[in-house]
């Protein structure tokens, strides 16, 4: 998230500043990245429950993604609103 | 006017950086100018009373934008540039420095101001308030000195900004007192049962709460504050003092322009002001609704949202603001989400566990859902989130079984979002 909003990705809102409280970071993680990620904690899986855009089984809240060495290439894709 | 010279914004906060942002979705191509009064590029202000205050980081961490994205999109950022005057006769603007800027369109993101203590003692050093990463640095700072120093933090107001300064002291290991005027804490905005909660929380943690504190005086000694006395005749110890009153909407450029304001900008809902040419978004406007009613907001989300309104109606499209006001704070280990508002209830039904607390508080009108308070209850805020927004209501019955699923209300609202509504 902190990635996409320094680079001011239109799509990526995170109007709570990466505090998992808005789900207006939602993204949808590409294979094969989704399994190398941290699952969701529980209060993400809430969050994603009633995300404006469709909930598809790879989407994830950006704030929660940490990136490291090994997520190198991860791609995401956007849904069409946040809000 | 000079359709050719550019859009400016005043304010950099959360609200002018979205703007000028949208601008550019909405298709601008012109110059396009944002003016900042503080020397740091624009930044988040929630964290600055809750995690920044107990550590603060790099102010690159707090930046609302990484340094070349403005830069990419054209959006000229111009810091430590105070606006003294708008002449709208000549659509320009002028600055502390004597230069004066021409406008083909202008974008009010003033913010808003801290409420200031008209007391005496209140210009005392150690008497603080909140609204920028200066103030934020400055509170820190006098909490440490406060908590070394074994004296006590008072802080003045019990609603948001008061009680997350009042967490974060503590958890910096400050003795904290917390002096609310009125017989609970955060009571312009929530229901009691809330506030009970919070109340219990705070008291927990070990802070002194005092309610109905009317606070006649700050005394010093030695040009610091010493104490802060109460009209009960009592003195409550301080080592520092921190005002968390409320805010005032920042209008005084607009009001002297002649813009019609009523203790904030006045806008529509679509962000418009009483001057074609003139738009305003975030903490510093008051929006008409539809009944007449002022409402003013102090929210993220409000100022993102009338940023993008803003924006379109600058550009001569309308798109208006009217989704479910929604606000969020932390406490310790509690995370309040709020949505919709309150105001006007006359039926609270909880549901949840109220000891835990992991409860969340329905609030009702005439059996209609007006707004939804949780605490540690993220599925509750983000369903009523979607109810609010599609106008769809649950009845009281309903939210008070705790067997009824209000997801169920919710599945023709996602059939229909997934046929592209």
């Amino acid at each position: 998230m902190r990635a996409a909003v320094d680079a001011g990705i239109e799509g990526i809102e995170a109007q709570c500043g990466g505090n998992c409280a808005c789900a207006t970071c939602h993204c949808y993680v590409q294979d094969p990245w989704l399994d190398k990620l941290q699952p969701p904690s529980d209060d993400e899986t809430l969050m994603l429950s009633n995300v404006a855009a469709e909930r598809r089984p790879n989407s994830r809240l950006s704030c929660q993604l940490v990136v490291e060495p090994a997520l190198d290439g991860l791609t995401v894709e956007l849904p069409e609103r946040q809000s | 006017m000079d359709a050719q010279a550019p859009i400016l914004i005043i304010g950099a906060g959360q609200a002018g950086v979205q703007i000028g942002e949208s601008l550019r979705q909405e298709g601008y191509a012109g110059e396009l100018l944002l003016i900042g009064n503080e020397l740091h590029p624009p930044y988040q202000r929630p964290p600055l009373s809750k995690k920044w205050l107990i550590e603060p980081g790099a102010h690159s961490a707090l930046a609302l934008r990484g340094a070349d994205s403005l830069r990419r999109r054209r959006i000229e950022l111009r810091l430590n540039t105070h606006v003294t005057a708008i002449d709208r006769a000549a659509s320009q603007l002028q600055l502390a420095s004597g230069e004066r800027l021409a406008y083909s369109r202008l974008a009010f993101a003033t913010g808003a101001l801290a409420r200031a203590l008209p007391l005496p003692g209140a210009a005392l050093g150690e008497v603080l308030s909140l609204r920028s990463i200066n103030d934020s640095a400055a509170i820190a700072a006098a909490i440490r000195r406060c908590a070394a120093e074994g004296r006590p933090v008072v802080v003045i107001g019990g609603g948001f900004i008061g009680l997350e300064v009042a967490a974060s002291a503590r958890k910096l290991g400050a003795e904290v007192t917390v002096l609310e005027g009125l017989p609970r804490l955060m009571s312009r905005v929530t229901a009691p049962i809330v506030s009970e909660a919070f109340e219990r929380l705070h008291r927990a943690h070990g802070v002194q709460l005092v309610f109905g504190a009317q606070v006649t005086e700050l005394k010093a000694s030695g040009g610091r504050v010493e104490a802060v006395r109460t009209a009960d005749g009592c003195e409550h110890a301080a080592g520092c003092v921190v005002v968390g009153i409320g805010v005032v909407p920042d209008d005084r450029l607009a009001a002297a322009a002649g813009l019609a304001c009523d203790r904030g900008i006045i806008v529509d809902d679509c962000a418009r002001t009483s001057d074609a040419s003139i738009v305003a978004a975030g903490d510093c406007t008051a929006r008409r609704l539809a009944d007449g009613r002022l409402l003013r907001l102090e929210s993220v989300q409000n100022a993102v949202e009338q940023a993008k309104s803003a924006a379109a109606a600058l550009m001569g499209r309308e798109r208006p603001f009217r989704a479910a006001p929604w606000f969020w704070s932390d406490q310790y280990d509690i995370k309040l989400q709020m949505v919709g508002l309150s105001t006007g209830y006359d039926q609270v039904v909880t549901r949840g566990d109220l000891q835990k607390p992991a409860f969340s508080a329905f609030y009702f009108q005439a059996r209609r859902l007006i707004a939804v308070d949780s605490l540690n209850r993220i599925q509750d805020h983000m369903q009523a989130k979607r109810l609010l927004d599609h106008g769809l209501s649950p009845t009281p019955e309903q939210v008070a079984d705790p067997l009824f699923e209000l997801q169920s209300l919710l599945k023709e609202v996602k059939l229909a979002t997934a046929d592209g509504a």
